[in-house]
């Protein structure tokens, strides 16, 4: 193994880097509390997700209903927990629920995940509109003050990403059951061997996929103040992009937290950095593909000489 | 017993259930009309659900994220090129399908040179197709000529002139399936990709077939699509991103690869449109209505798998 292809947390990092220095050259003003704040203000919520997403990627799923989830946790948030938190409590802690429950039935029934996903997402989705039909809701004072709190040194959404960072490290990387839980995306009928069991490693990876996408989605209400039941639908395909960009891999539980966040922060500096360019608005979402092509070119790098 | 055992059977039995239950309200009228509509509207979802199809069957991972953006700018430089003159239909078609040719191209020229996964791929492409759309879009409502709106809200032989064309789309896919070389090449290489190169099968050729035809059918649903809702919107593919992978595997086609199911797809797509008929005539709210769309599809497909495992 060479160099590059053991460290593959590199790449996102000087992506990020690149970026972030791209945007200072064009925008002087933004290297400072404030700029920084306003670029990656909308990062915590996607880096949530895309922690979520990790989650159900390092046991070799793939969830196409995070958005959903992500906004009916959002609805739930702007309605039940602004006006009756205990109610609102027990409804985010009985979707937590529900994920562990939908990993452990398509593990028993072996069915395939992105078909189970896909159908849960028109189910999220209708219960979100059910409870929220039109745009509104509020955000609970605590958690607008907890997301608009003002830290020393650097502002709330970098010192959030790093925190989130290191939880997960923690959790995924450092711990014995996080390594257990890679193992099942590895070889999940070695673990089964050496006597675990899969359904239920399944089932707490589902429930930390869903953990995360409840706080995804109360971080965003918490930045957004409201809530509409499509507020949070292109996450799902951020989450992934995400996780591809920190380095993550589809199958095999190779999965990085850390990358994950740092790929969720390049996704939304991306957008940032072209609203700087002065770029047509129609080519804005282009050149954020173009930029995700990029991005992933550079994997190849790690790729072949990581063969070679 | 022989019958029962074939996965495409489900999604019929599906259609005729919600088909019937939404007849059983009006005691039976309408039922012409419901059938009608189905066609017309199961058409789209029938003719990118084939495409989709293909690209499943080519194994795990594979799957075409960027359908809903070759539809719309393939309808959108289609309707474009036309200009609502007369006589123009033929043009039109040649264009969307360019446009098809040349996405699956970018698509499969991301997934072979940069060895991108192909959701990934398929995903960044699709952004930068929907940008091309927007900016030769630019909010204008371009109606399709006189000649090709009549054509693809028409009927010949009683069944809606799209319909023919997914049928005859669908056997054509059949029959390359079930007879031709390649499509015994593309099942192969969905069953095991390493044994079908060692076996000497043209596995990359393959692939890049898979993800240009996959496009190709795109932007004929989307050029037919644009003209049957008389012009092209931004958002007119929306809704067949998730459409297209539901409707393969309701239809029973095997999500791990290698086993494709040409019948089955027709069916879903006629069972989508009717299960959202059903509880719109029932009275259900935008709500309720996801919510049991999505419970009837998990409830298909653990249905599908049970059965799978008694066999």
């Amino acid at each position: 193994m060479n160099f590059l292809a053991r460290h593959r947390i590199i790449l996102p990092v000087v992506s990020l880097a690149v970026l972030l220095a791209a945007t200072f050259w064009m925008q002087p003003r933004a290297m400072s509390y404030f700029g920084l704040n306003l670029l990656f203000n909308l990062a915590v919520p996607i880096a949530l997700a895309t922690i979520a997403q990790m989650m159900i990627i390092m046991v070799n799923d793939i969830d196409l209903s995070l958005g959903a989830f992500v906004s009916l946790a959002a609805c739930v948030t702007a309605t039940f927990l602004n006006d009756a938190p205990v109610v609102g409590l027990l409804i985010l802690l009985a979707l937590i629920l529900s994920y562990a429950a939908l990993g452990a039935v398509i593990h028993a029934l072996e069915l395939p995940a992105i078909v189970v996903t896909l159908g849960m997402s028109f189910v999220w989705g209708g219960l979100a509109l059910f409870i929220l039909p039109s745009p509104g809701g509020a955000s609970p004072d605590w958690l607008r003050t907890l997301m608009t709190v003002k830290p020393p040194f650097a502002p709330m959404a970098v010192v959030a990403a790093v925190i989130i960072a290191a939880v997960t490290h923690l959790l995924i990387i450092r711990s014995g059951i996080g390594t257990v839980l890679r193992g099942v995306g590895g070889n999940a009928r070695s673990v089964a061997r050496a006597g675990w069991s899969v359904i239920r490693l399944k089932a707490l990876a589902y429930a930390l996929a869903g953990l995360f996408g409840v706080l995804a989605g109360m971080a965003l209400v918490g930045l957004t103040t409201s809530a509409d039941a499509n507020i949070a639908l292109r996450y799902t395909l951020l989450s992934i992009a995400g996780v591809i960009l920190g380095g993550g891999e589809f199958t095999g539980g190779k999965v990085s937290p850390t990358g994950a966040v740092i790929g969720a922060l390049t996704l939304t500096l991306a957008a940032s950095f072209l609203s700087f360019m002065r770029l047509s608005p129609d080519w804005q979402i282009g050149a954020q593909g173009a930029i995700l092509i990029l991005v992933l070119t550079a994997r190849l790098i790690f790729r072949q000489k990581g063969a070679a | 017993m022989s019958l029962l055992s074939k996965p495409w059977l489900w999604s019929w039995v599906a259609a005729a259930v919600a088909f019937s239950l939404t007849l059983g309200l009006t005691s039976g009228r309408g039922a012409g009309e419901l059938a009608y509509a189905a066609l017309s509207f199961g058409a789209f979802a029938a003719i990118v659900g084939l495409g989709q199809m293909l690209v499943i069957t080519l194994g795990p991972g594979n799957v075409d994220l960027s359908i809903p953006a070759t539809m719309t700018l393939s309808a959108t430089l289609a309707l474009k090129a036309m200009g609502s003159d007369p006589n123009t239909a033929m043009l039109g078609l040649v264009i969307a399908l360019a446009v098809g040719l040349g996405a699956g191209l970018a698509n499969y020229a991301l997934i072979f040179l940069l060895r991108l996964p192909p959701i990934i791929a398929t995903l960044a492409a699709s952004l930068v197709y929907q940008s091309l759309a927007i900016w030769s879009n630019r909010g204008l409502r371009i109606k399709p000529p006189e000649g090709l709106a009549d054509f693809s809200t028409g009927r010949f032989l009683g069944l809606p002139n799209v319909a023919w064309v997914g049928l005859v789309l669908a056997i054509v896919v059949w029959v390359v399936l079930e007879r031709s070389v390649w499509g015994r090449w593309l099942l192969a290489t969905g069953q095991d990709l390493r044994v079908a190169r060692l076996a000497g099968v043209p596995v990359e050729l393959v692939r890049a077939t898979t993800y240009t035809s996959v496009a190709v059918f795109a932007s004929l649903a989307g050029y037919l699509l644009a003209s049957f809702s008389g012009g092209a919107a931004l958002n007119m593919g929306q809704e067949y991103l998730l459409m297209s992978i539901a409707v393969v595997v309701i239809g029973g086609t095997s999500i791990a690869g290698g086993y494709s199911n040409v019948p089955g797809v027709w069916g879903a797509a006629l069972f989508m449109f009717l299960v959202v008929s059903m509880l719109n005539s029932y009275g259900a709210g935008a709500g309720v209505r996801n919510v049991l769309t999505g419970t009837i599809i998990i409830a298909i497909v653990i249905a599908a798998s049970t059965r799978r495992a008694r066999t």
